[in-house]
């Protein structure tokens, strides 16, 4: 009996949220899994299609692709990663934590076709929805492994491997990976820099989070570039393995990549105005380490 | 007396849970937080508190007294404290070693937490020997001890995971366990002391009936 009223009530409910929110009602769920670490949705809103990690109706989208337009970036944060680009201009390896949609990989794979990078996702569901839904189809010289960021980082360090840039992007709004905040994965990240390295961390604006994180990356890389987009609380972290080029060196990169990225939706003329230094966080705020992370109770406040 | 052993079954299943969550952080740095993490654990835990059932069940046979039922949280407490010092030492040489994070972790897992958690799973069955008198109740008062020691396990995960981690270091919450066994082994050395204790004879016949019965 149970099994057979399940459904029913799975329908019912789904009536009931698309009777309720008329302006969600046009995106269509084509795929939907339960996988190990999150339940995957995909829907597709005219030709635009969306990731996600949760059915809930305001959880943040993942990754989106438009699929007439399918090099540009939807969003300010993929954008905002790509300012790393700005300190790092020619980078040789690139190492990507988290996949989503796989629009980081793709487009950095199409824009340097010298490059290799590693791409590392915990999650062999997300790998394979990439593929067969986001056009995720990336040259040889992308490996994709599944297995935990943290693990992945802390082996090639050991291996004395060196990246130009590595891309954090494994956070979802749902859950975030505590060992991946802390002091000492942040060093660890940082010694898998080359000299002059970037890391790229694709996080969050708001919540009591903002403090810990920020004075973590200050405690590891001092000053940092601290991109902010209030209106979708997305927060990217450029921070670097040495000095911090000034407007005027990144301006003049802006010039020699803008014609690369231009396809991609990437202006760097309102990056550069938003490639700010200055700390608005509380310098007071307890440094997160491996002893001490509660970021999931302190994102939730 | 039966009170003073409802809190130190209590302690004992809020140390069990307490220290199982915070394997799954110990563990992170070095082998992530993926499914199979928590399938050590939770494996380790597991097989630790079945062998730790066993052993404790053995022990009630000979002469069980509050005396020696206080020596096993010291026991515990000694294993559990060395985790503060050496755990760090020790995931890193197997981190060099086992490279499939899935075997490494249950490696890891099993060096940490076994020794303790076996000795933390002798506590169950030997208040159940400390409690029962007849044959009659023994049933009656298993449960109400796997009552009291899995309340201590469910509120030892709730105060680990929603406050513990957020007010303290894991190796604070570690010591807090330590002092907690310590407490408790403290606790079962003065009652033995001063408390009553009931003539061997009359609570060790009516098992040993009930055992002949059974064989």
């Amino acid at each position: 009996m149970r099994h057979r009223s399940l459904p029913g009530l799975t329908g019912l409910l789904l009536a009931l949220a698309l009777t309720a929110l008329p302006a969600a009602s046009q995106a269509r769920i084509i795929h939907q899994e339960n996988s190990l670490y999150s339940n995957i949705v995909i829907d597709k809103r005219g030709p635009v299609l969306c990731l996600q990690f949760s059915v809930r109706r305001d959880q943040r989208n993942q990754s989106c692709m438009n699929e007439r337009k399918p090099k540009e970036m939807v969003f300010d944060y993929a954008r905002m990663m790509m300012a790393s680009l700005l300190i790092e201009p020619e980078p040789k390896r690139i190492l990507t934590l988290g996949l989503g949609g796989g629009t980081l990989p793709m487009a950095l794979d199409e824009i340097f076709p010298e490059v290799r990078q590693d791409v590392v996702e915990i999650d062999p569901a997300v790998v394979r929805v990439a593929r067969e839904y986001f056009r995720f189809a990336p040259s040889e010289r992308v490996n994709v492994f599944a297995q935990d960021g943290r693990v992945f980082v802390k082996r090639a360090a050991t291996q004395g491997e060196t990246y130009d840039l590595i891309m954090l992007d494994a956070f979802n709004g749902e859950y975030i990976p505590e060992h991946l905040m802390t002091r000492e994965f942040l060093e660890e990240v940082r010694a898998l820099l080359a000299p002059g390295g970037v890391v790229a961390a694709n996080t969050f604006s708001i919540s009591d989070l903002y403090d810990h994180e920020s004075v973590t990356y200050q405690a590891v890389f001092g000053p940092f570039f601290n991109l902010r987009t209030d209106a979708s609380g997305n927060r990217v972290i450029l921070a670097a393995n040495g000095p911090l080029p000034d407007r005027a060196a990144m301006a003049e990169r802006a010039e020699g990549l803008a014609d690369l990225l231009a396809p991609y939706g990437v202006e760097f003329a309102p990056l550069l105005d938003m490639m700010d230094t200055t700390p608005d966080w509380d310098p007071d705020a307890a440094v997160l380490t491996d002893q001490y992370s509660p970021v999931n109770l302190l994102q939730g406040r | 007396m039966a009170a003073i052993i409802y809190i130190l079954a209590f302690v004992g299943g809020f140390s069990i849970m307490s220290l199982e969550l915070l394997g799954g952080r110990v563990l992170a740095p070095y082998f992530g937080s993926s499914i199979y993490v928590w399938g050590s654990i939770i494996t380790v835990f597991m097989l630790s508190l079945s062998v730790g059932y066993l052993l404790g069940g053995r022990l009630s046979l000979h002469q069980p007294t509050l005396g020696r039922f206080a020596l096993i949280f010291l026991g515990a407490a000694i294993c559990l404290y060395p985790l503060v010092y050496f755990s760090e030492d020790i995931m890193v040489w197997i981190f060099e070693r086992v490279v499939d994070p899935r075997y490494g972790s249950l490696l890891a897992s099993g060096v940490l937490f076994i020794v303790p958690t076996v000795i933390m799973g002798m506590i169950s069955p030997y208040s159940v020997r400390m409690l029962v008198k007849t044959t009659d109740q023994s049933g009656h008062v298993a449960g109400i001890l796997y009552f009291v020691s899995t309340l201590g396990s469910s509120l030892g995960t709730l105060a680990t995971s929603f406050y513990l981690i957020l007010w303290f270091e894991i190796n604070t919450i570690l010591t807090l366990l330590t002092c907690g066994l310590l407490a408790m082994a403290a606790l079962a050395g003065i009652a033995s002391r001063f408390g009553p204790t009931l003539p061997r004879s009359q609570h060790a016949a009516p098992l040993a009936d009930a055992a002949e019965e059974a064989a």
